[in-house]
């Protein structure tokens, strides 16, 4: 166990080349997907908060049935809009990293809009009146709202990417987990672990842990210092 | 800075609003010159409030007409500012500008609008400081200097001294003072008799959803002529109301 740890540490430590790879594209796939996911996201979930139309209920409801949606099964369909004989097939994105930002934008854009409608509806009832009153659109009170909302929305958008950084169904499906060009940690922890390498595996489940570890003090970090400049 | 097409005189005929089945507005008659100050006094659960928010446009009316002179549509021209503003977690200037959003002006005559709105209700100094760091009374300052920025025909004053102390509120009371010179015409609820005493040009004393009394400001506080606001000014309306529930 300890040489193991040990090894793992050594590569760490060395700056593997290998590592590095995986983690580079790891970061680049899901810092992408929750890019794409937060563009869509975030306006859709503000947007439900705020309008009233038939069948409003359905969509929340919806959205945060979506937030479970096992990322495995989302491959799946994913792989079948991109195969050859599926509906984006003649894209030939399968097994390509764009592949792999497509499904995982696909897996966190609802989370996020989940997530998104809570913060902005809880909002929207203590302004409504206000933006009522001096006759702003719509659009004007999403966009407001989503301005008044930016810190709290921080966490939304991070567990967006939690989830995209550690799923490994996807990716996996949908980028097929090829050395050097689809391999993310958390396929390459799968695989490694499988084959018996585990200091690579140990090594690459230290820089996620301490990737989602890093990633919410800052988020914590940005809330407390916005609380103390805007109240 | 105030503006906007001449939508006076207001006429409310008849007014109704009735929320699961419980009539806040029973019937409301009233007609609100282009000028002056209009204090609404009444008991609690008058309807004060929802008549103010009615003529905002927040509740729609079940019964009855709002006739803007003679039109059905109150134009653009209508700002309200509430008892508890709430402010964006932004700065005092972007709170400002709020209002301004549907206007579509130029980036310039915003920030021209908002300079001397702050300026006139003495914020101008804290233009880039947090909205939500404000006193009370600064606050209240800068939801009056929203709305005003708008160029309001008419401002509607929900209780916007309720919470303040004496001093604040007479800088309130001053700046309401202002906006009236400035062409707005205002209506405003209050609790404070000594307020409406100090600001009014009239007084609409309304009471179970119904306007009881319309009059002059003087005249109200000498010679009430309804039976309704002869009690309230002796401070027995709302008991014999409560017993009367």
């Amino acid at each position: 166990m300890l040489p193991t740890l040990l090894d793992a540490f050594h590569l760490l430590g060395n700056l593997d080349a290998q590592v590095l790879a995986i983690v580079w594209l790891s970061l680049k796939v899901s810092l992408s997907a929750v890019a794409l996911g937060a563009l869509i996201g975030l306006p859709l979930g503000a947007w439900v908060a705020v309008a009233r139309f038939p069948g409003r209920n359905g969509v929340a409801v919806f959205l945060n049935a979506m937030m479970g949606m096992p990322s495995v099964v989302l491959g799946v369909l994913v792989y079948l809009l991109l195969s050859r004989s599926g509906p984006l097939g003649s894209l030939g994105l399968l097994f390509s990293p764009a592949a792999m930002i497509f499904a995982q934008t696909l897996l966190v854009a609802p989370l996020i809009a989940a997530l998104a409608r809570q913060i902005v509806e809880d909002a929207w009832r203590d302004y409504a009146h206000e933006f009522a009153a001096f006759r702003l659109s719509r659009r004007q009170s999403v966009a407001t709202l989503l301005f008044d909302c930016r810190f709290s929305l921080v966490v939304a958008v991070l567990a967006g990417l939690g989830r995209a950084i550690s799923e490994v169904g996807a990716v996996m499906i949908v980028g097929g987990n090829i050395e050097g060009f689809t391999r993310v940690m958390t396929t390459a922890i799968a695989l490694e672990t499988a084959k018996g390498d585990l200091p690579l595996s140990i090594a690459l489940g230290v820089v996620l842990v301490g990737l989602v570890l890093g990633l919410n003090a800052l988020a914590h970090g940005l809330r407390q210092w916005a609380m103390v400049k805007y109240g | 800075m105030v503006g906007g097409l001449t939508m006076f005189p207001i006429r409310l005929d008849d007014l109704r609003f009735t929320p699961q089945g419980r009539p806040v507005l029973a019937g409301v008659d009233l007609t609100l010159g282009g000028e002056g100050i209009s204090v609404v006094l009444g008991p609690n659960g008058a309807g004060k409030s929802v008549l103010l928010r009615t003529l905002a446009g927040l509740e729609k009316p079940d019964g009855g007409s709002i006739a803007w002179n003679g039109s059905a549509v109150p134009g653009p021209a209508v700002a309200m500012v509430f008892q508890t503003p709430m402010l964006l977690r932004a700065s005092v200037a972007d709170n400002a500008a709020l209002g301004l959003k549907p206007l579509k002006l130029s980036r310039a005559e915003v920030q021209g609008r908002v300079a001397r709105v702050l300026e006139r209700v003495g914020l101008a100094h804290r233009a880039r400081d947090s909205a939500r760091h404000l006193s009370g009374g600064e606050r209240q300052r800068l939801a009056l200097a929203r709305a005003w920025a708008v160029g309001p025909r008419l401002l509607l004053l929900d209780e916007p001294t309720a919470a303040l102390d004496p001093t604040a509120t007479e800088a309130v009371e001053a700046l309401i003072r202002e906006i009236r010179t400035d062409g707005a015409r205002i209506v405003m609820t209050t609790h404070n008799l000594g307020q409406a005493m100090r600001i009014s040009d009239d007084i609409v004393f309304i009471e179970g959803g119904r306007v009881r009394e319309h009059s002059p400001s003087a005249r109200f506080f000498s010679r009430p002529q309804s039976p309704e606001a002869k009690l309230f000014m002796k401070g027995e309306l709302p008991w014999r109301i409560a017993f009367e529930d």
